[in-house]
């Protein structure tokens, strides 16, 4: 029974809570880096790390950080990870931090590490709070290797370097805007596949961020959801 | 005196933090669902940022005299954590109708990933203390003004969404109308260096 508990606590982060696809969180990494297949699989593996690793440490501190300024707790164990992860990266890949650039350090502040300490590892044990990390970074990882391998075959006609399809490119898919439509086309996707059944929330919304529970921001979107559901039955009456 | 345009004209249109460099996407698509939010988010971000900046810029000269500008992203989220909480307190005491406008949009702002990343480029580019406060500040503008545009066409196009196909109502259709506002801002692209 325990067993079967951590297994689905691992695949529930990669496929029925995928963090980009499903919760909708993470985007701003997952638009930027994954312009091709090398970089998108580096970005989430280091956030991968990251992620297991301060699960598992916020897991440990649990009964010690105090409620009223765990936040900040949260945050400097994660910033700490970050910073090993980029000398890493510095020292073996030099080239790989360089074009991840300014997003390394940015994962400290990646929605999904943060979100999963606040809403996953401050209650559970450490051995499922690792597990957690582990499904949701694959789940982030399998995300952004998909968006890449998309956007740099169609974007260069090749894959990590390599030319599959000689002379074929449509540079829009490497361009930032074609970030954001590949992210739209999979999440239509997606849509159709399942019926509209996937996705928790129907648009873009505070309900998965971290700082949900000290933001009165919540409140102003709820009203706007019920104006914009008061608006739709007076459409369909009329 | 140019070189300060230049950077302030390239980081609000041509490197736009939103539409083409993607730091601060979270909120961009969270909070513009509203006018009135869009716009007091965009004065909050534009506000912190600026200040943000005129604090981690002279930490940066200190953990570099003392060689340890490894530090740097441990120290600039702590900072810009503590200066949220401490510019909400202070406008709590001094200033509520600034409060009243912006406060509800500054718990945010701490995870907001356009205030960390543009601490970190002005320090990555090695520009001055004047460029780099130039620099946040439009960054702050081109948030503020993507984020503006865009909850017009969502305040005005999107609201209804009769039409659209079922499978690309609420998110898709978001996104690709931010690819399509993206695609916009291209056009500046090569126009300042």
């Amino acid at each position: 029974m325990e067993k079967k508990n951590r297994l689905s606590i691992l695949t529930n982060g990669i496929i029925k809570e995928n963090p980009v696809f499903v919760l909708l969180i993470g985007t701003c990494p997952t638009l930027a880096v994954s312009t091709s297949l090398l970089n998108a699989l580096g970005m989430g593996i280091s956030a991968t790390v990251v992620l297991i690793c301060s699960n598992i440490a916020i897991s440990m501190l649990r009964k010690v950080i105090p409620e009223k300024v765990r936040i900040p707790c949260y945050i400097v164990v994660i910033a700490g990870f970050v910073t090993v992860v980029q000398f890493i990266l510095q020292a073996y890949a030099p080239d790989l931090n360089k074009a991840l650039g300014v997003f390394i350090p940015l994962i400290v502040v990646n929605c999904i590490i943060l979100g999963r300490a606040e809403a996953f590892a401050n209650k559970n044990s450490i051995l499922d709070s690792a597990m957690d990390g582990i499904g949701m970074g694959i789940g982030f990882t399998f995300a952004l290797a998909l968006m890449g391998t998309i956007r740099e075959l169609l974007g260069t006609g090749g894959l990590l370097g390599h030319t599959l399809i000689p002379g074929f490119s449509i540079g829009f898919f490497n361009l930032p805007p074609g970030g954001f439509f590949v992210y739209g086309m999979l999440i239509a996707i997606l849509m159709k596949v399942t019926k509209g059944k996937a996705l928790k929330t129907k648009s873009f919304s505070c309900g998965v961020c971290p700082m949900y529970n000290s933001c009165n921001l919540a409140e102003a979107n709820e009203e706007i959801a019920a104006e914009k559901a008061a608006m739709t039955q007076k459409g369909a009456q009329a | 005196m140019v070189n300060l345009i230049v950077i302030f004209m390239s980081i609000v249109f041509v490197n736009n933090f939103v539409l083409s460099q993607f730091l601060g996407i979270c909120s961009f698509l969270g909070v513009s669902n509203k006018m009135s939010s869009a716009v007091g988010m965009g004065g909050a971000v534009v506000f912190v940022m600026v200040i943000a900046e005129a604090v981690t810029w002279p930490i940066q000269q200190v953990l570099n005299k003392f060689e340890m500008g490894y530090l740097q992203t441990v120290v600039f989220i702590l900072v810009i954590a503590a200066l949220v909480q401490f510019v909400e307190m202070f406008m709590k005491k001094y200033l509520p109708a600034l409060q009243k406008a912006l406060g509800i949009f500054l718990p945010l702002i701490t995870t907001n990933c356009a205030i960390l990343g543009a601490t970190i480029n002005a320090i990555t580019f090695g520009y001055s203390f004047a460029e780099s406060m130039i620099y946040s500040f439009g960054a702050g503008v081109g948030y503020m003004i993507a984020m503006i545009l865009f909850a017009g066409v969502r305040e005005e196009k999107l609201y209804n969404e009769e039409g659209v196909p079922t499978s690309f109502k609420g998110v898709p259709l978001i996104l690709v109308s931010a690819a399509i506002m993206s695609l916009s801002f291209m056009g500046f692209a090569g126009m300042f260096q």
